[in-house]
C-alpha cells in the first residue's frame, strides 16, 4: 500500500509537470514565431491582422491588481487588526463566518454583482459606460479582501502579548501599541497575505472580464477600459485558431510565470518567518 | 499632557459592579482620546473597515436575493423545465450537471488527495528531499489561477486526447485544481489526531497500514469531510476553468464525453449573451444559496470538531 500513497503524493508533482509542458510546449513556440519583443512589448493586439502584442494586457492587469491592492490591502489590514485585538466576542462570531463566506463567493458572482450594482454607479460619477479599470480594481479590491484578513488576523494574533502590554505600560494607547509596536512584528505575514492577494487578483478572471471594459488598447486614465492577460483569452479563446489561439496560449504561459514569481516571492517570505 | 484626563478609573456603583471591574461608559471611552487624535483616527478606520467588509456582504447577499427572488417567482415553471430552450432557459439542466460535474471530480481528487496526505504524515521521512517537492508543488498547484487550468485542460483533454468540450475533461481539470486544497485539509486533519492513538495501536501489534486505516482514518474523517465540502464550494463556482474543458452546452449529458455546462457557466452564458438577465438573478440566487448552504455545512462540522477535541 505505501506505493499507492507514494504514487497519490507524486499526483501533484506530476499535474505541475505537466501543466507546465503543455502550456510551455504550446504557447512557447508561439511567442518565438511571433518575436519575442513583439509579443510582450507590442502595443497592438489585432488578431486578424496578424498582431499579437500583449504589453496593453500585461499594463491593464498590473494597473488593476495594483489599484485593488491600494482599495483592499487598507481596508483589510485595518478589518484584520480590528478582528484580532479590538472586536467584541459577540461580533466577532458573526463577522468571521461573514468574511468566510465572502471568500466562498463564487467569482462570477461577482462580476454579476458588479456588473449590475458597481457598474452603473461608475457611470453616474464619470459617466462613460462605467466598464473601467476603477471599476475592476474596486470589485478585485473586495475580492481580495477575505485573503488578506484571513491572513493578516493570524500574523497580528501570532504577535506575543507581552510587546502589547510593554506598550501599553509605557503609557500608549492600545491602538497605537497595537499598530506602532505589534504590527511591525507582524509585518512578514501580513506581506504574505497582501502577496496571496496579488495571486488571487491578477489571476482573476470571470469577475473582471465583466467590468473592466476589455478594451485591448493602453489605458490613458483611471476611467477608461482595460483588458487583463486573463480577460484576453476568455474573451477569444472560443473562436480563436493557429496562431492567433497558440498567442493566447502564450498569453496565459505569461501569466503563469507572473504567478510563478509571485509564488515564489510567497514561499520565500513565509520560510523567512519560519 | 493631561494624565488625570486619560487615566480612567471605573465608577464603582452598585449597576457597574455588576459589569466587571472593567466597565467603562461611552464618555470615559471617548475621554480617553482626548488629546490623541491619532489614536482616534487609527480606531475610526478599524470601524470603517470592518464596516465596508461587513457591508459588502450585505449589499451583495441582498441585492442578490430582492432581485433574484422576484425573478425566480417570475420565471417560475419555465426555469425549473425538464429541458432547456432558448424561450424557458431553463437551469434545471446546468442544476443536475453540477451535481455530475461535482461527484466526478470528487471520485477522482479524494482518494488522491486522501492518499497523498497519509504518505505525507504517516509515511515520509521528515526533511525528505521528495515531501518538500511534493509541497512546493502542492504549493504551486494551490496558487494557479482557475483559467490557466482550463487551458491546460483545453490543451491536454480537448484538443491532444481529442476527447473535446466534455463532462470528463473539466471533471479532470476540475480534481486537479481541487487536490491542494484536499491534501492540505486532510494533512491537517491527520496531524490533529493525537500520537498516543496511533502508540496504542501499534502497542496492541498492529501494523502501520491497519492503524492508519482503522485507527487514524476514522478519528481524522470530520477534518476531511470539512476539506471536501470546501472543495464542493470551489467546483460549484467555478466558471473559467470550465468554459473551455466542458463547454457551454445546455443539456443534460448522456455520455462522458457529452459537453455541459455547470450553473455557474450557464451564468456566465447567460450574462454574455445579455438578454436574460432575469433569469441571470434567478440562478445567482440558487448559486448563492448553495455556496451559503455548503459555508454553513462545512462551518458546522469544523465546530463538531471543536467540540470534541476539548
Amino acid at each position: 500500500m505505501k506505493g499507492v500513497f507514494l504514487i497519490s503524493a507524486c499526483v501533484s508533482v506530476i499535474a505541475v509537470v505537466t501543466i507546465c509542458v503543455f502550456l510551455f510546449a504550446n504557447g512557447v513556440p508561439a511567442i518565438a514565431k511571433i518575436g519575442p519583443s513583439e509579443f510582450l512589448l507590442g502595443k497592438s493586439w489585432k488578431p486578424l491582422e496578424n498582431k499579437f502584442g500583449i504589453f496593453p494586457m500585461i499594463v491593464g492587469s498590473i494597473y488593476v491588481t495594483a489599484g485593488a491592492i491600494i482599495i483592499g490591502v487598507p481596508v483589510g489590514i485595518f478589518c484584520a487588526v480590528f478582528m484580532a485585538k479590538f472586536c467584541p466576542q459577540g461580533l466577532y462570531k458573526i463577522l468571521k463566518p461573514a468574511i468566510e463566506l465572502l471568500a466562498g463567493i463564487p467569482s462570477i458572482v461577482y462580476g454579476f454583482f458588479g456588473l449590475m450594482v458597481i457598474v452603473p454607479v461608475m457611470q453616474d460619477i464619470f459617466g462613460g459606460s462605467g466598464k473601467s479599470m476603477l471599476t475592476a480594481s474596486v470589485l478585485l479590491g473586495i475580492m481580495i479582501l477575505p485573503t488578506i484578513i484571513g491572513v493578516a488576523e493570524s500574523a497580528v494574533r501570532a504577535v506575543p502579548e507581552s510587546y502589547y502590554e510593554g506598550s501599553l505600560a509605557l503609557g500608549a494607547t492600545s491602538e497605537r501599541s497595537v499598530f506602532c509596536a505589534m504590527l511591525p512584528a507582524a509585518k512578514t505575514g501580513i506581506m504574505a497575505g497582501v502577496i496571496l492577494g496579488i495571486g488571487r487578483a491578477i489571476g482573476e478572471t470571470m469577475a473582471v472580464v465583466m467590468i473592466c471594459g476589455n478594451q485591448s488598447v493602453l489605458p490613458n486614465s483611471i476611467t477608461s477600459g482595460v483588458r487583463t492577460l486573463t480577460a484576453n483569452i476568455v474573451l477569444e479563446m472560443g473562436y480563436a485558431a493557429d496562431l492567433h489561439r497558440d498567442a493566447l496560449i502564450a498569453t496565459a504561459v505569461v501569466l503563469f510565470v507572473f504567478i510563478l514569481i509571485i509564488n515564489t516571492l510567497f514561499s520565500i517570505i513565509k520560510n523567512n518567518k519560519e | 499632557m493631561d494624565y488625570t484626563e486619560t487615566a480612567v478609573m471605573p465608577v464603582k456603583s452598585a449597576e457597574n459592579q455588576a459589569e466587571g471591574i472593567n466597565f467603562r461608559t461611552w464618555k470615559q471611552r471617548l475621554r480617553e482620546y482626548k488629546g490623541r487624535p491619532s489614536s482616534l483616527i487609527l480606531k475610526l478606520l478599524m470601524l470603517f473597515s470592518a464596516a465596508v467588509t461587513a457591508g459588502v456582504l450585505v449589499l451583495l447577499t441582498g441585492y442578490i436575493l430582492i432581485k433574484g427572488i422576484p425573478a425566480l417567482i417570475e420565471y417560475f415553471p419555465g426555469i425549473f423545465a425538464w429541458k432547456y430552450t432558448s424561450e424557458n432557459v431553463s437551469m434545471t439542466p446546468a442544476v443536475i450537471n453540477t451535481v455530475i460535474m461535482t461527484v466526478l471530480s470528487l471520485v477522482m481528487a479524494v482518494p488522491v488527495g486522501i492518499f497523498a496526505a497519509i504518505y505525507l504524515v504517516e509515511y515520509a521521512k521528515r526533511g525528505s528531499k521528495l515531501v518538500k517537492v511534493i509541497r512546493i508543488t502542492a504549493e504551486t498547484l494551490s496558487g494557479i489561477p482557475s483559467i490557466v487550468y482550463g487551458l491546460f485542460g483545453y490543451i491536454l483533454f480537448v484538443i491532444t486526447l481529442g476527447l473535446s468540450y466534455s463532462l470528463i475533461s473539466g471533471a479532470v481539470t476540475l480534481a486537479v485544481m481541487i487536490l491542494p486544497l484536499i491534501i492540505r485539509t486532510t494533512e491537517e486533519a491527520l496531524l490533529s489526531v493525537p500520537d498516543s492513538y496511533r502508540e496504542g495501536s501499534f502497542g496492541l501489534g498492529a501494523g502501520r497500514l491497519r492503524t492508519v486505516f482503522r485507527i487514524v482514518l476514522p478519528s481524522a474523517v470530520p477534518g476531511i469531510l470539512a476539506g471536501v465540502i470546501l472543495a464542493i464550494g470551489r467546483i460549484v463556482g467555478e466558471s473559467a476553468a470550465l468554459i473551455f474543458t466542458a463547454g457551454t452546452y445546455a443539456a443534460v449529458p448522456t455520455h462522458l464525453t457529452d459537453s455541459a455546462r455547470t450553473l455557474s457557466v450557464h451564468m456566465y452564458a447567460l450574462l454574455s449573451e445579455g438578454l436574460y438577465t432575469g433569469q441571470a438573478h434567478a440562478s445567482a440566487v440558487v448559486l448563492l444559496a448553495v455556496v451559503v448552504g455548503i459555508n454553513l455545512l462545512s462551518g458546522f462540522i469544523a465546530k463538531k470538531i471543536g467540540n470534541k477535541s476539548c
